[in-house]
């Protein structure tokens, strides 16, 4: 453990639950982690636990159950579970943000009450699933089809790299209901674990991230009421767009808890590790390496945590969703690098922490939007403002 | 029956101390602080007697500086009712000593009328073990120290305390003072919930002057030191070297 760093100033609610998660996630996840990981599974025992401590609805108003904070509060709960465990992480943001805010965001009255109290406390679990096989960065080119019959839509196709997919009671689903419109024909759907002809594949076997259950999402002829659109029927696209500049911006969290992570594991290393009589930590080229994985974790930590003010406050851009995003993620993949390094032999043993830790870092700059595209979307965004 | 916990703000048990340069003391500039272990555990053990229904209500103390709000802001997340501040020194390098405190809390329990005063049995910081006794001298109620379980039974207190060579267990006559070790529970993480709803609860500020209570010290610091460094150990290759090694250079076979 490093506890050594700057205190930002998070306001008094914000610094006491991060004292809770971070207690929580050293005591009780952390200690999972390499079997998580080697095992490839996600105990789900822990649902309930998040649940009983409030953590799966934290920007969810206390009339529905949740904590009634801030996404600031709520990108600091992912920091400090990522520092435990990064694949528990990546699994709790995609239901507490993608599944639970898009719900709390651009559900009815009815849908919200029908719905988020059963997922805040941890007996269901959710998912949201945008991405298919055919449809990764270009996710509007998605086929999943949604034919409107009578008094509800058909929904045929599949979908891929769905997060929780195979776990999830409840899941946010975009589907194309007019595949000529383009852009203007998805919708979103509430779809239900149990609906007749819904299926799910087994999930997959990953690099990193493991235990954070993925999977591939089956529609076989499934029938959809009117009443479980999310949003409006056609808008779906605004739905899932105003979701992934929150997205982001939560699970920018896990790239500087991937950090800190780092800094917890190599840092006593620094120090046991004693190299030509002494300790390596006393040698300048190790002291460069973790002064250089100190300053990425808190200039990362800095600017997500500033973008998280600006969506407390209503006026976060896409820009700076996207560029945090980026650079947490990117800092978070480059400094498992140098974890990985600064532990030499000991850090490439597959069962190390930092060698988790190193795998769990490349789904960053893949997951949730690729590098590529963040830098597409702040370059877009700057040019955008030059018109 | 009320019950009072009194709670101190200390160094987290996970950080390093060190030592200042001067020696005059310990280096708290930006350093991590928290609930005393053990006054969380008595914190614990309150709310546990109030969801059994033996307790009826849960009153958290602390005395220091301002920022010891934070810590009882703590016990009120994780389930006590109101806390009293009593705000006895500005600077975090001041350390009330433990006569003094007992002799503030002997003031509120005067006040409060608490049928128990669960509290930690020492604070991690300075390591005294002194409150609760002294508290109990100067109530004349009865104690019961180092207690790894507690059972409430009418009028008196069965505690298990945990002595030199294993538990005894005594009988004390209510009120009176129970000093909680760390085997008694094992404290909850406060909800998110629970924190949000700790700010709504009331915490009174005092001063010791509203108790009329000198808190002047009556130690002085002469110095401060890192414990020696541990000097490196030998290997040996063999029974027979140990058994060499140990009669003719450590002497003590």
């Amino acid at each position: 453990m490093f506890a050594a760093t700057m205190q930002f100033d998070l306001g008094e609610d914000v610094n006491a639950m991060r004292e809770m998660v971070h207690r929580w996630a050293q005591d009780r996840v952390r200690p999972m982690a390499e079997e998580i990981d080697r095992k490839n599974l996600f105990p789900p025992e822990l649902w309930q636990e998040m649940g009983e401590l409030g953590l799966l609805g934290v920007t969810v108003p206390e009339e529905y159950g949740g904590a009634g904070m801030s996404y600031l509060a709520h990108v600091i709960a992912v920091e400090e579970i990522a520092r435990a465990s990064a694949s528990v992480s990546l699994s709790y943001g995609a239901h507490s943000n993608l599944c639970v805010n898009q719900i709390k965001l651009n559900g009815t009255d009815e849908q919200r009450a029908k719905y988020l109290p059963r997922l805040i406390s941890g007996e269901h679990v959710g998912a949201l699933a945008m991405s298919e096989a055919g449809a990764g960065s270009d996710v509007v080119s998605m086929k999943l089809r949604a034919e409107k019959r009578n008094d509800r839509f058909i929904l045929n196709g599949t979908k891929y790299w769905i997060t929780n997919g195979c776990d999830a009671d409840t899941l946010v689903v975009y589907a194309k209901t007019d595949p000529e419109a383009g852009s203007k024909g998805i919708t979103a759907f509430l779809i239900e674990k149990e609906m007749v002809g819904f299926s799910t594949s087994e999930h997959f076997d990953k690099l990193g991230m493991r235990g954070s259950n993925t999977a591939e999402l089956i529609f076989e002829d499934v029938e959809v009421p009117f009443e479980n659109i999310l949003g409006e029927e056609g808008k779906g696209v605004r739905v899932l767009m105003s979701g992934l500049d929150y997205e982001r911006v939560v699970l920018a969290g896990i790239g500087t808890g991937i950090m800190a992570a780092c800094l917890d594991e190599i840092m006593p290393y620094m120090v046991e590790r004693k190299q030509f009589g002494q300790s390596i930590g006393n040698f300048q080229l190790m002291q460069g390496k973790i002064a250089d994985m100190y300053t990425a974790m808190n200039s990362a930590r800095a600017y997500v945590y500033e973008v998280a003010k600006a969506c407390d406050r209503g006026d976060v851009t896409r820009q700076d969703a996207a560029a945090c995003c980026l650079y947490a993620s990117e800092q978070a993949m480059v400094q498992a690098h140098q974890a990985v390094q600064a532990m030499g032999g000991a850090g490439f043993l597959s069962d190390s922490p930092v060698a988790r830790i190193f795998r769990d870092a490349k789904l960053m700059e893949i997951g949730a939007g690729t590098s590529e595209i963040r830098r597409m979307l702040v370059g877009r965004e700057m040019m955008g403002a030059m018109r | 029956m009320k019950v009072l916990v009194p709670v101190k703000r200390v160094i987290d048990y996970n950080v390093k101390v060190r030592v200042k340069a001067d020696g005059s003391g310990v280096d708290l500039a930006n350093v991590k602080m928290s609930m005393n272990p053990f006054d969380e555990i008595a914190v614990e053990e309150a709310i546990r007697l109030k969801e059994e229904g033996v307790a009826s209500e849960v009153v958290a103390v602390s005395i220091g500086v301002k920022q010891a709000q934070e810590t009882l802001r703590t016990a009120l997340a994780m389930g006590a009712d109101r806390a009293i501040l009593i705000v006895a020194a500005d600077d975090v390098h001041t350390d009330i000593e433990p006569l003094a405190v007992a002799k503030l809390l002997a003031a509120v329990v005067k006040e409060e009328e608490p049928g128990l005063v669960l509290a930690g049995k020492q604070a991690i910081d300075n390591d005294m073990n002194a409150t609760g006794q002294m508290l109990s001298a100067l109530l004349g109620w009865s104690q019961a120290t180092f207690a790894s379980e507690v059972t409430i039974e009418g009028d008196h207190a069965l505690v298990t305390r945990e002595v030199d060579g294993g538990l005894q267990t005594i009988k004390a006559k209510m009120p009176c003072i129970v000093t909680v070790d760390l085997r008694l529970n094992e404290p909850r993480y406060a909800s998110l919930p629970n924190i949000m709803k700790a700010k709504k609860k009331p915490l009174d500020e005092k001063t010791p002057d509203d108790y009329g209570v000198d808190v002047s010290p009556r130690l002085s610091i002469v110095k401060t030191a890192e414990p020696p460094t541990r000097k490196a150990g030998v290997k040996v290759g063999s029974v027979d070297e140990l058994i060499t090694k140990l009669k003719d250079e450590a002497g003590v076979i």
